[in-house]
């Protein structure tokens, strides 16, 4: 054979690497979490809107759920409200809203001026949950099953689009077979 | 109407790089001699209409016309005009004009000096140059327009990146640019080559002075960044292997071996498949940063916004451009067979031993850059790489290789001849050792077990690149551009390797909180805290900070960093403050106000850093007087190197 | 969509980058040798909002929540490999500027070596083959050529 060939050879595996590289890129940037599949990190904090309120993971347990992490200092958040009221007028799955790293009275306005998607929000002031829960950037949204089992995470504000393609056949396929 | 004229432009460029691109390879190929002339004008043509081009954006971005799309992305009327001027390249679009501009001024470059090249020759060099121009602006003209208008327009700009607005970015890019676009030139060199079917030592010696001068270029335009983002984002870091900074650091380390290679090829016609197939590889390279900064696929910092279409197009232009060059080598280079010899320890070997290291350190950063890509591809999970892989890998090669220095400048050519040499090698590694231990204990404290090693071997290659210049200067010996070029490279490369260990091994860095009045000790420094004060720019206000810095009583400096906030998009900059003393730098960056006028401050001593940037303006020095050999200006009909037997004829 | 929030949390991190000074802390742990290993753990562990920063350098509140944890985890007396472990359990290897030692980077790892193997073997070839030529060169003296 031709070793003259050699370097052609192995510009050629590169460009394959390059070219899966393109096609997988939309999902770069979106590191893909290690906790798909696993069973959600616990938390107890306490609720925004209700006094004396300690809300766990233990009694969110039984049903689906989403987990929607925002903040008022967050500009996608801002975006993808409207969205999360969509969610809630559908009735399909309850929002479990977590209030990271912000201030409460802001928080409570925020959930006034614009209306409030959410069945609970629960506050995690210095970030400890947000973080075991792998949040490195809001707004992010778990889709979690009633075993307790994280089967989807969408980073980025929350569209129409992930709703049909990624969280209904989630849902709907769950509903069928149970 | 002047940014329809620029568009405009751009086609006719398109066009004209297209004719260009025939005549210099369709010319030749079929000896049709009207065409081969034709290439010329054509080039002349293409380099006219994108200088108009570019002039045209220029001034969109000079007289605030906010109705093209890139201008207002990138400008804003309280934008100083020297910022407007430079935004020009401070995004994508633009960039790649700058990256066509280039381009043509080479190709131009090259035109005015063929006259002494036989004509189909260098018709087939200005030919790939215009496939590559060609290429390019299909890319610009079909995905990045920098003329699209804004209907209606827009009143003021979104304003340049405050990080970018900074002296900085006026000469990083160009010179940057300068140098990837100059490997496209040993390229079309190499490919002109092929297509001929035919490769000697005047190809080696016609092709020397430009690769070194591109390189030369290169090495500024990556220390350049380095400086930049050493002086402007404050943590005293100035290497960090990005992918973006990868992408020009690879071609750097294949075009320091082609430079080596080509010298092997121009000396004793050897080596002349591994200097196509560097040549090919420098530029596939500069291709491949190109790819990867602008596609998305690599996360970076430093990458322009991401586009996968975009990303689509390079690749399949990278994979056609590349892919043909590799063919025609796998056609080509059998048939370069050469028949001399040497022995193990003559210089051909250390060159040999040079470039493999080199390039072997270039794939590992490939590896390291592409691992997210590979680890993917192969279905192996993901990975994740940083300065913890590359910084002991990069050594790994590197080690032998400048200990190999010291040693190959000694030996000749075909017959090393070493034994006569060995008694000077070994007094200079004694020397070096003597100093370099030193250096490590008695001039610094703290270190690493590596660093009396790396101080060692910087300094012989000191002394061993003396020994024999300073030998024959002083017997009154000439000294050929080639020789004197080549010392002071070499001179660079040890500067480079002592500054490199110094700062690595004796970095001093705290962060600290002081109030007004309170002094701080930090290493042998004393900083005294004056307090904060408002300052406001052209474009900008924010708070400056006066520190005292004095070593042992005596006064040594006064600090005054800053933090400023951005009027229009409301971003705030941190300005370090840096001084040099003793041959320290000093850095001082303003942190957070903890309240009650008590500030955190970061505080870096970093010795012998400064050696770094010297070090690559050292070996571009070296390239350009290397280049400037009077062997290169050749003479119109080529002859073969001869072989002299006068000593110090390069 | 996302792709935008991705642009804007980039830029964002590039602009703040140079802000990197708010990234400091001014707490040093009273162990110099928890010191340095909070040190050298907070230099290997990635940014995840800029990711391009270690969380020693980057100015964003997560970072400083994750040095927090950090700190906390070292002062429980926690190994650095438990440590990092933390940390990739939540965000993946991504977070680790290291990659691991493991047969998944083997080949990562275990390149530069084979590398290096590989450009001897090429070297003693290229040597032999041209050393055997020489024998058979006529010799001529005046070839030899210092430079």
């Amino acid at each position: 054979m031709n070793r003259f060939l050699i370097p052609l050879g192995v510009f050629a595996l590169l460009a394959v690497v390059l070219v899966i590289g393109i096609f997988h890129s939309p999902d770069k940037g979106i590191i893909v979490s290690p906790l798909l599949g696993k069973p959600a990190p616990t938390f107890a904090l306490p609720a925004l809107l209700e006094e004396q309120r300690t809300v766990s993971t233990q009694e969110l347990k039984g049903r689906w759920y989403l987990l929607n992490v925002w903040g008022t200092w967050c500009g996608e958040c801002r975006a993808e409200h409207e969205m999360l009221l969509k969610v809630k007028q559908s009735g399909t799955v309850p929002l479990i809203g977590m209030d990271w790293k912000d201030d409460d009275v802001q928080a409570r306005a925020w959930l006034v001026q614009l209306g409030n998607p959410y069945e609970t929000v629960v506050v995690d002031r210095d970030g400890r949950a947000a973080i075991d829960w792998g949040v490195y950037g809001a707004p992010e949204t778990f889709l979690v099953n009633p075993a307790g089992i994280i089967v989807y995470k969408h980073v980025g504000a929350l569209t129409d689009e992930v709703w049909t393609r990624e969280i209904l056949p989630r849902l709907t396929g769950a509903a069928v077979k149970s | 109407m002047l940014p329809e004229l620029g568009h405009f432009a751009l086609i006719l460029a398109l066009l004209l790089a297209a004719l260009q691109a025939f005549f210099g390879i369709a010319g030749p190929a079929f000896a049709r001699e009207r065409w081969t002339r034709a290439v010329t004008p054509a080039l002349a043509g293409q380099a006219v209409m994108v200088v108009t081009a570019v002039v045209c954006l220029a001034n969109a971005f000079i007289g605030n016309d906010f109705s093209v799309q890139y201008v207002a992305h990138n400008s804003n009327t309280a934008l100083p005009l020297f910022y407007r001027v430079t935004a020009l390249w401070g995004a994508h679009e633009g960039s790649l004009l700058l990256w066509i501009l280039l381009l043509s001024l080479w190709s131009v470059a090259v035109a005015i000096r063929s006259t002494s090249l036989p004509p189909n020759f260098a018709a087939r060099v200005l030919g790939v140059l215009g496939v590559v121009s060609f290429g390019f602006l299909l890319f610009t003209l079909a995905t990045s327009n920098p003329f699209v208008r804004l209907d209606p327009p827009w009143p003021d700009g979104q304003d340049l990146n405050p990080i970018l607005q900074d002296p900085g970015l006026a000469v990083h890019p160009p010179i940057l640019y300068t140098g990837y676009v100059g490997f496209a030139v040993a390229f079309a060199f190499a490919c002109a080559a092929m297509l001929e079917g035919r490769l000697d030592q005047a190809w080696a010696r016609w092709t020397r002075p430009w690769t070194t001068v591109a390189w030369a270029f290169l090495t500024c335009g990556i220390a350049l960044g380095s400086f930049w983002a050493y002086y402007e984002l404050g943590w005293g870091g100035f290497w960090f292997w990005d992918p973006v900074e990868n992408a020009s650091f690879m071609p750097w380390l294949v075009g320091t071996a082609l430079v080596h290679s080509l010298a092997v090829t121009d000396k004793r016609g050897l080596f002349k498949s591994w200097t196509l197939l560097l040549a090919i590889l420098a530029f596939s390279l500069s291709m491949l940063g190109t790819f990867l900064v602008r596609s998305g696929v690599l996360v970076s910092v430093h990458s322009f916004a991401a586009d996968p279409s975009r990303g689509m197009f390079i690749l399949v232009f990278l994979i056609l451009m590349i892919g043909g060059a590799l063919s025609l080598y796998a056609w080509r280079a059998p048939l370069l067979r050469s028949s001399a010899g040497f022995e193990l320890g003559a210089r051909e070997s250390f060159l040999l031993f040079n470039n493999v290291l080199l390039v072997i350190a270039a794939a590992t950063v490939l590896a390291g850059t592409l691992a997210p890509l590979i680890s993917d591809a192969l279905k192996l999970g993901t990975v994740s790489v940083g300065p913890p892989y590359f910084n002991p890998t990069f050594m790994l090669s590197m080690l032998p290789l400048t200990a190999l220095l010291s040693v190959g400048i000694h030996a000749n050519w075909k017959r090393g001849r070493l034994k006569d040499k060995q008694r000077t090698l070994l007094l200079s590694l004694v020397a070096a050792a003597v100093l370099g231990v030193g250096l490590s204990f008695g001039v610094y404290t703290g270190g690493h077990v590596l660093t009396p090693v790396g101080e060692t071997l910087g300094l012989w290659i000191v002394i061993a690149s003396l020994v024999d210049p300073i030998d024959r200067w002083r017997r009154g010996l000439s000294l050929s551009r080639a020789i004197v070029g080549m010392t002071i490279a070499h001179l660079g490369l040890a500067t480079a390797v002592i500054g490199l260990t110094t700062v690595q091994s004796f970095t001093v860095e705290r962060d600290v909180a002081l109030s007004p009045g309170e002094v701080t000790q930090v290493g042998s420094y004393q900083l005294r805290f004056e307090g904060v004060k408002p300052i406001e720019g052209p474009n900008y206000s924010g708070v400056g900070g006066t520190f005292l810095v004095t070593r042992n009583g005596a006064p040594v400096a006064v600090l005054t960093p800053q933090k400023r906030q951005f009027w229009v998009q409301r971003q705030v900059t941190s300005e370090t403050a840096i001084t040099f003393t003793r041959g320290n730098n000093l850095l001082l960056a303003l942190g957070d106000d903890l309240g009650a006028g008590r500030w955190s401050v970061r505080v870096q001593i970093r010795p012998l850093v400064s050696l770094v940037w010297l070090a690559a303006l050292i070996m571009a020095i070296g390239g350009a007087v290397a280049a400037s050999d009077r062997r290169y200006q050749a003479a119109k009909v080529p002859v073969p190197a001869p072989t002299s037997a006068v000593p110090g004829q390069a | 969509m996302r792709r935008r929030a991705q642009l804007a949390i980039g830029a964002a991190c590039a602009v703040l980058w140079a802000l990197s000074a708010s990234g400091l802390d001014t707490t040093v742990l009273a162990d110099p040798a928890l010191q340095a290993r909070y040190v050298a753990l907070t230099h290997e562990l990635r940014c995840m909002q800029c990711q391009n920063e270690s969380i020693a350098d980057s100015p964003v509140d997560l970072a400083a929540d994750l040095r927090n944890q950090v700190r906390e985890q070292l002062l429980a007396g926690k190994s650095d490999e438990q440590i990092r472990n933390w940390m990739s359990a939540r965000y993946g290897e991504f977070i680790l500027f290291r990659p691991r030692y493991s047969w998944r980077n083997a080949w990562l790892w275990g390149a530069p070596g084979a590398l290096l193997l590989l450009g001897a073997l090429i070297c003693w070839r290229i040597v032999r083959t041209r050393t055997t030529l020489l024998a058979q060169d006529p010799d001529l003296p005046e070839e030899d050529l210092r430079s």
